[in-house]
């Protein structure tokens, strides 16, 4: 299935203070043929040592890259039938946007008449038709993304490797190249690996998402996996928003489970993962909490307390409900323009309901 | 009249700055370059001096044409002209050599030791340039450091021929003109990103490839700007020659000086001042020339 195995990966960096830093621990991934992957972390988890391991400017330390049953590692950067698209672009400045996206086929040697053929077709494939003639400077910052996007595709690479190249962007720019570069990779079928620490990028393009956190692969799944299941906390926390309740399972009834929190709160969930005497953690995500009135609700699955601040984002009023004990929720109320929310104003005394189905439960580490 | 518009204030306070800079220079610049080339049109006075006779044959002289019945034709001037270009070509060319690849290795050094590189290279600037030249004379004469070390170790048996030869001319302009390639090229080297040579590789370029379509074409205007840097002063020096050099060596620059201190001849002189300057122009002519469509497109 996998037609690129990262094959448990291991790499080290010295810093200059002296310890060693372990950029990538023991990282396995069954890249799929014609996917379109995401390595999601915050800086420093490295999603980009990966890229470059992969792309060859970085020796592994261990574990080995496989693509159809062959290892890379003995294989230069310039032999790999992998291309990048950096962070900056990396344009040839003194090219013309002809010249920069011709570069690969000059170098390998194609023929002037096939190479021309091939750069006006992949200008066309980018919307880029007529610009062959300017230089990177004098385009704008979506034309020079999609001239280095060119410039990797007129390859026709196996893997088409993509360095954060939306975040120099702005956010008009970048929502509207989120939705182009998906399309393109379904038209010319090729696996993106894409790297980004924005997790609403990662769930809007991808195929699949690689979490990866302190150098570890923390979950690998699809976009609605990692949302609705994440495999652990850091996940939990770092893709979307959600409330966490932390208790030990008192009771079990079927998938049914009740867990009693250290402060002696008692909430409904499901699950067949779990069982007596486990300490588990609740994962609520902020719009699967809803206020109810005084009467409504399952008396275990309702959560009391004092509305904090409401803000308003257009659609949606995000409320911080403080719980007690010195916890705050957050829950994401439908905003309605003929019921003015006088309910959620902050000091309003609340009432929290979830369905218990939609409590997702993780191991409890640490506490 | 009265305050004037802006513009007009701007343009005085322009002309206000400008002034003693634009002073110097005609006085002290434009007015002796005119000398020289009126000069160079005159004929030779018998003790010194000029007569006020036009006289074209100043320039003839160079070209090699003789002066009268008992001369015949002989370019030893043009030879020696076509002498110093070689010379100060293959300065150029050694001081390329031996700055382009320091430049890189310097570039990726951390900033403590790029600033104690830079101080290393202006260091030689505090010792007078006579006393350099004349200690190079020390190191290359027959009974000199290099070849007492060389035959003491029995490497040689006869000490090696190095003074007052073209050798030692282009080693010593070297030596001195080392720092101005250096500087230029170094602060283009230091501009030029790294992402772009791994851009290169991941497009599958070799590392030739990678060297002769983005390292030199982006490295180019410095090397460009230490070579004429290097090659003008160069061109025109007769320092290095004179000590170096001896008799047996001469480059334009000699002649110059024996022109006007010895034979007395301000008139070829002039010339010979006027054809080294000439050069010189044609040369910053054709790099202007060739840089500014460049700078047209936006390369940097």
């Amino acid at each position: 299935m996998g037609f690129l195995q990262i094959a448990s990966v291991h790499k080290a960096y010295q810093t200059p203070e002296g310890p060693l830093v372990k950029a990538l621990d023991d990282v396995s991934i069954e890249v799929r043929s014609n996917e379109f992957l995401t390595l999601l972390g915050p800086s420093g988890c490295g999603k980009t040592t990966l890229l470059n391991c992969i792309a060859g400017f970085e020796d592994l330390d261990g574990g080995d890259l496989i693509l159809d049953g062959r290892s890379l590692r003995s294989v230069p950067a310039h032999r790999r039938p992998f291309n990048t698209v950096f962070q900056n672009y990396a344009l040839f400045p003194h090219m013309t946007v002809n010249q920069n996206v011709g570069y690969g086929l000059d170098v390998a040697r194609v023929t002037r008449a096939e190479r021309d053929r091939r750069v006006a077709e992949t200008l066309a494939l980018v919307g880029l038709t007529g610009f062959g003639g300017r230089r990177p400077a004098q385009l704008s910052g979506g034309q020079q993304q999609r001239v280095a996007l060119a410039r990797s595709l007129v390859l026709k690479p196996k893997v088409l490797l993509l360095d954060e190249p939306l975040s120099a962007l702005d956010r008009k720019m970048r929502e509207a190249m989120q939705i182009e570069l998906k399309s393109l990779q379904h038209s010319v079928g090729i696996t993106f690996i894409f790297v980004t620490h924005d997790q609403e990028e990662a769930l809007a393009m991808s195929d699949r998402i690689a979490v990866l956190a302190n150098g570890k692969l923390q979950q690998l799944g699809t976009p609605t996996e990692i949302y609705d299941r994440p495999a652990n906390e850091f996940v939990a926390n770092f893709v979307g928003t959600s409330n966490l309740f932390t208790g030990k399972v008192v009771e079990r009834n079927g998938p049914d489970l009740t867990i009693e929190t250290a402060n002696g709160r008692r909430l409904r969930a499901q699950s067949n993962r779990f069982g007596l005497g486990d300490r588990v953690r609740l994962v609520l995500r902020p719009e699967h909490l809803r206020i109810v009135g005084p009467q409504g609700g399952d008396a275990d699955c309702i959560i009391g307390g004092r509305v904090v601040d409401a803000v308003f984002l257009g659609s949606v009023v995000q409320v911080h409900v403080d719980v007690g004990f010195g916890r705050t929720a957050l829950l994401l109320h439908p905003h309605d323009r003929r019921n003015p929310q006088s309910d959620i104003a902050p000091g309003a005394e609340v009432r929290i309901a979830y369905a218990p189905n939609s409590a997702h439960l993780i191991m409890a580490t640490g506490e | 009249m009265m305050g004037g518009t802006v513009r007009s204030r701007r343009r005085k306070a322009l002309l206000l700055l400008l002034a003693p800079i634009s002073l110097i220079l005609g006085l002290f610049f434009l007015i002796p370059l005119g000398i020289v080339v009126v000069y160079s049109f005159l004929e030779p006075g018998l003790y010194g001096g000029v007569e006020w006779t036009w006289y074209p044959y100043n320039y003839g002289r160079i070209l090699g044409w003789p002066l009268n019945a008992y001369e015949e034709f002989d370019p030893i001037y043009l030879a020696i002209f076509l002498n110093s270009l070689k010379f100060a070509l293959l300065t150029v060319l050694f001081s390329l050599l031996i700055c382009y690849p320091a430049a890189f290795w310097v570039s990726r050094m951390s900033q403590r030791r790029k600033s104690f590189v830079m101080f290393l290279i202006t260091l030689p600037f505090f010792a007078s340039l006579l006393i350099r030249i004349y200690a190079w004379l020390l190191l290359l004469r027959p009974t000199g450091f290099i070849n007492t070390v060389l035959e003491t170790l029995g490497v040689i048996s006869q000490p090696l021929d190095m003074i007052f030869s073209g050798f030692a001319v282009v080693l010593g302009m070297v030596y001195i003109f080392t720092p101005f390639m250096f500087l230029p090229i170094y602060a283009n080297v230091e501009k030029l990103d790294y992402q772009l040579l791994r851009a290169s590789r991941d497009l599958g370029a070799s590392p030739l490839d990678t060297f002769l379509r983005v390292i030199l074409p982006l490295t180019a205007p410095g090397i460009m700007a230490g070579s004429i840097i290097v090659f003008i002063p160069a061109l025109g020096n007769f320092i290095v020659p004179s000590f170096l050099g001896g008799s047996k060596v001469q480059m334009t620059g000699n002649l110059i000086e024996r022109a006007f201190l010895q034979s007395r001849d301000w008139p070829f002189g002039a010339a010979l001042a006027l054809l080294i300057m000439a050069s010189v122009l044609l040369v910053l002519m054709l790099y202007i020339m060739r840089s500014a469509p460049a700078h047209e497109r936006g390369a940097t």
